[in-house]
């Protein structure tokens, strides 16, 4: 009884309760980075990777689909966690942004948003190749899921992939933000993610919103308004660009 | 006051979003097409505009700064909320088809930065405050 009125409150007020877990989690992250890993690991990076151990843990006790915010009492993590909040955070982080780095670099991230759908696009639909997936339609779907988890389902619709397809290439649109999110801050020193400009290919190359803006923030919290800037441009494009002319070359190539 | 700057953060994000709404109608695909960059560019814009006048007070700033406080926080709650558990059971085609193209995305980005060096190099350290 006591506990049904407990549960049935936290749901109520979930924004409120996703306020205190987060800021919890955040706490701990930042203690075992300190005194864990000497700051060498950032709190960031910890509190991210716990959030989707959280995610993994709300997926198989439910089997739903929105992660941790399946479980009633953290429901309120969909709205503080959802696209709305995330987007209106993101472009505040664009006050203190230099508006003169971001028109130099403007020239390579169009290359580098480019380069990235169509890069990734034939990279996945090579290896769906690799594991019997022959025809143009599932090739295009896995290679267009290969580029974002919008993409992938947005493509499959258009292509008239099978739902089973589709699936698949939601999946690994989110194996991308989730390796993304995990790998950015362990690979930026190698390939020289510290500055601006290179935030900017970064973004328009990866592309995937979520991945990059949590990598970002992982690696350096200064650096995500530029990343964002040219990711933001990507699942569009990926959505022009994947069921229409990569798909008519894949036909001509696969039938 | 502080919902000033809230309220500017506001308007921004639904100009730029309405606009990347529309952009993608017209090109006649079903998705946002750089709403938020659109929101970005039209805050810096914005709010240099309102600095040079005098209208940025610091309570105003406030209001966009402590959002941007909060940005991390959203992104350990959104990760929260990813289908993590989806692309663990994809089993290895999601897996290798998630990892590859990305690393291979990835081996480009040095070769990108070079190539496309910015003209006055100041490397790490141009994330000055222009307002």
């Amino acid at each position: 009884m006591i506990m049904e009125t407990i549960t049935n409150f936290l749901a109520k007020n979930g924004l409120v309760v996703a306020f205190l877990v987060t800021g919890a989690i955040m706490y701990a992250a930042n203690f075992l980075s300190i005194n864990a890993f000497k700051k060498k690991v950032p709190g960031a990076a910890i509190a991210i990777v716990f959030g989707l151990f959280m995610a993994y843990i709300g997926g198989v006790t439910t089997g739903g689909k929105n992660g941790i915010a399946d479980i009633k009492i953290f429901s309120g993590f969909s709205l503080m966690g959802g696209a709305m909040l995330r987007d209106f955070a993101i472009i505040s982080t664009a006050l203190g942004a230099s508006f003169v780095v971001m028109r130099q670099s403007g020239i390579v991230g169009l290359v580098s948003l480019f380069l990235g759908v169509i890069l990734t696009f034939f990279a996945g639909a090579g290896i769906a190749y690799v594991f019997g997936y022959t025809d143009a339609k599932s090739m295009t779907t896995i290679g267009a899921g290969a580029c974002t988890y919008i993409v992938g389902p947005v493509t499959g619709a258009a292509v008239g992939a099978s739902s089973e397809l589709i699936a698949l290439s939601i999946a690994i649109g989110v194996v991308k933000a989730t390796i993304v999110a995990i790998g950015t801050p362990l690979v930026a020193k190698y390939i020289g993610l510290n500055n601006p400009h290179t935030a900017m290919i970064f973004g328009g190359i990866i592309g995937t919103n979520a991945g990059v803006m949590a990598g970002l923030a992982a690696t350096d919290p200064k650096l995500v308004p530029y990343g964002a800037l040219t990711a933001t441009f990507y699942t569009g494009l990926g959505c022009l660009l994947c069921p229409s002319v990569l798909y008519i070359f894949m036909k001509m190539c696969f039938g | 006051m502080t919902i000033y700057g809230v309220a500017l953060l506001a308007v921004c994000y639904i100009v730029g979003q309405l606009f990347g709404e529309n952009l993608g109608k017209l090109l006649g695909i079903d998705a946002n097409v750089g709403g938020v960059g659109f929101a970005m560019l039209m805050l810096i814009l914005l709010s240099d505009w309102l600095s040079k006048r005098g209208f940025m007070k610091p309570e105003t700033e406030s209001g966009i700064s402590f959002w941007n406080q909060m940005y991390i926080p959203i992104i350990v709650a959104m990760a929260a909320t990813q289908n993590v558990a989806a692309a663990i059971s994809g089993g290895l085609l999601a897996i290798l088809a998630g990892i590859i193209p990305t690393a291979i995305a990835f081996a480009m980005i040095p070769m990108l930065s070079r190539f496309f060096k910015p003209k006055n190099t100041e490397g790490g350290h141009d994330h000055g405050n222009n307002h």
